[in-house]
């Protein structure tokens, strides 16, 4: 039964995403806005719950082993605890305060400014890594190892002359070219692409559905 | 004074919309009533006003404005199961063309849609193949599947983390639970646990999504118990980082520079961070087996990684790896349905071919 019963549950709920497909009726589209909505909230409510768990124990084990680099297993714990404490009891933004007093000067530690002047800017500043990696993505790929990298290096090198207004003075043809790249033989790929995987998400579903794929339950028969 | 008033009235007067139509919209959830019209002939109209009345009431109510071209309007209030019908008002400046009131019309849920009808019958016979090559598949039928080097490359791999005494990564995507490269990204997980399992290497699997975090950690647990290894299961393995895109590439790049896993598997959906993850794990001289339907990230783990799983053999790995009949089946049906398209295409291209030359022909 430990294995039958979430089977059984995706066995049903698969066809009725099927009919949310088919049946525009408020019935069926009410249900599925109530799983969808309400139901997955809730469990993923609780799994944030279990994720918590994960975090504490992960870092917690580090602390007591004290692991290489486990001083960040402490501010990482400490954060957890700073952030939840505001979040809970310290309110969302100046307009909706908490039963804290998180006004020091001028400064709010509300959870939205806490977001806002800690997550975002450390954010923005990862993605802005991505512009680095982008040059040694690029030596990489202009060594030209095998065909395909050729290939890939070959097109890009024209796509960049075409968007240069020095080069489009010199070879009049090589911005319309560097267009068709992009529209024929680059868009051909995708969809190439795109039918492969449209087809393989239909055969993971049909074999989920119909059980024959159990990776997802843990494996096992 | 009554002819002043005749004049006045005629000056006051723009030509009316014609044709007033009201009809349910089809295949919907109902409560929308579709209007349409006859542009009035004046071209100082400047936009039309739709009014509603429903069966029984005196008074005709503005439910909202469409624009000088316009000859259609979604009547989006509508109760279901109440007869409205509807007049048009052509407006410019001072003037106004009132239409006639179009007949009733009531608007109605509907209980299938017809115009997924195509859709349906194309997803069915997919489906069939696919069916039939499963009972292929159960008969015992050889099938021959190409070769994925980014497949075949994941025991070498495995076994140089091995070798070298260093941990495997496995990240299993960005994504949630609902999304089937998630999904397939797990069973991949699963075929990969059973060889670290056998192995005895250290696997390391973070995770951005609790959900995808629970199943990941059952999977692996499993996992290991199925190749009678349950002991050599770490719970601390598998765990959950953060919900933030890029506070969890911040990790498991600390993860990657830390702890120099020997080989990483970038398997699943991934946005932006793709390059962050692979470019690193390159710079750690780690082996990398990338794998996504993301066609946007594709070029950036191809450059960076060494093997990479693209599109559809993502959803191939977990059957390619376990050659297990059944999964096998499913990517046999997959070929045959390609088979298909590609024939449809080819079809297609050479009918159009043939009327565009046909038209040519008699220009």
């Amino acid at each position: 039964m430990k294995r039958k019963l979430p089977l059984i549950i995706v066995l049903v709920t698969g066809i009725f995403g099927v009919l949310t497909y088919i049946i525009p009726h408020p019935i069926i589209q009410d249900t599925d806005a109530v799983f969808r909505n309400d139901i997955l909230r809730v469990i993923g409510a609780f799994s944030i719950v279990l994720g918590i768990g994960s975090i504490l124990r992960h870092h917690f084990i580090k602390i007591k082993r004290k692991a290489e680099h486990w001083g960040y297993s402490w501010i990482t714990v400490v954060a957890l605890f700073v952030s939840a404490i505001i979040g809970l009891f310290g309110g969302i933004d100046p307009t909706r305060p908490g039963l804290l007093p998180t006004q020091v000067g001028g400064f709010s530690f509300h959870i939205q400014s806490l977001f806002t002047g800690l997550i975002v800017p450390l954010g923005s500043t990862m993605f802005a890594l991505l512009a680095f990696f982008m040059a040694s993505a690029a030596y990489r790929a202009f060594r030209a190892r095998n065909l395909e990298a050729t290939l890939l290096l070959v097109s890009a090198f024209i796509l960049m002359l075409g968007a240069v207004p020095l080069t489009r003075m010199i070879v009049r043809e090589l911005p319309s070219f560097a267009e068709w790249i992009l529209a024929v033989p680059n868009t051909a790929a995708k969809r190439g692409i795109g039918f492969g995987i449209s087809l393989g998400i239909l055969a993971t579903s049909l074999k989920i559905i119909l059980g024959i794929e159990r990776g997802w339950l843990g494996g096992g028969e | 004074m009554a002819l002043s008033c005749i004049v006045a009235l005629l000056l006051c007067t723009l030509p009316p919309p014609g044709g007033v139509a009201a009809r349910d919209v089809p295949n919907d959830a109902g409560g929308k009533i579709a209007v349409t019209w006859t542009r009035s002939p004046d071209g100082s109209v400047i936009n039309y006003r739709v009014l509603r009345q429903a069966e029984g009431a005196t008074e005709w109510d503005t439910i909202g404005m469409a624009g000088r071209l316009a000859s259609r309007y979604f009547d989006e209030g509508a109760g279901n199961g109440t007869p409205y019908r509807y007049k048009v008002l052509a407006e410019a400046d001072t003037l106004q063309g009132e239409s006639e009131p179009s007949g009733y019309a009531k608007a109605a849920p509907q209980w299938f849609n017809t115009g997924r009808i195509p859709s349906i019958i194309g997803t069915a016979l997919i489906l069939v193949i696919f069916l039939y090559t499963f009972q292929q598949a159960r008969r015992g039928a050889k099938m021959f599947i190409r070769r994925i080097a980014g497949l075949d490359a994941v025991e070498e791999a495995l076994g140089r983390a091995t070798e070298m005494g260093r941990p495997t990564l496995y990240v299993p995507g960005l994504s949630t639970i609902d999304d089937v490269a998630t999904i397939a990204s797990l069973n991949i997980l699963g075929e990969v646990a059973k060889k670290t399992a056998k192995f005895g290497t250290p696997l390391i699997v973070p995770n951005r999504d609790p959900i995808v975090y629970t199943v990941a950690r059952e999977v692996v647990k499993e996992s290991y118990a199925s190749v009678g290894r349950p002991d050599a299961f770490n719970p601390d393995s598998v765990f959950f980082l953060t919900d933030q895109q890029f506070a969890y590439a911040a990790a498991v790049d600390g993860i990657m520079l830390r702890e120099k896993p020997a080989t990483n598997f970038l398997i699943g959906m991934f946005w932006a961070e793709s390059l962050i993850l692979a470019e690193t794990g390159a710079i750690s001289g780690a082996v990398q087996i990338a794998g996504t339907d993301a066609v946007s990230q594709l070029p950036f783990f191809i450059t960076a990684c060494d093997y990479t799983l693209i599109g559809e053999e993502l959803y191939a790995a977990s059957a390619y790896i376990s050659r297990e009949p059944l999964r096998l089946g499913a990517i046999k049906g997959q070929d045959y349905n390609k088979l298909i398209i590609l024939a449809l295409i080819l079809g297609g291209t050479l009918l159009a071919l043939a009327v565009d030359i046909r038209i040519t022909d008699i220009l």
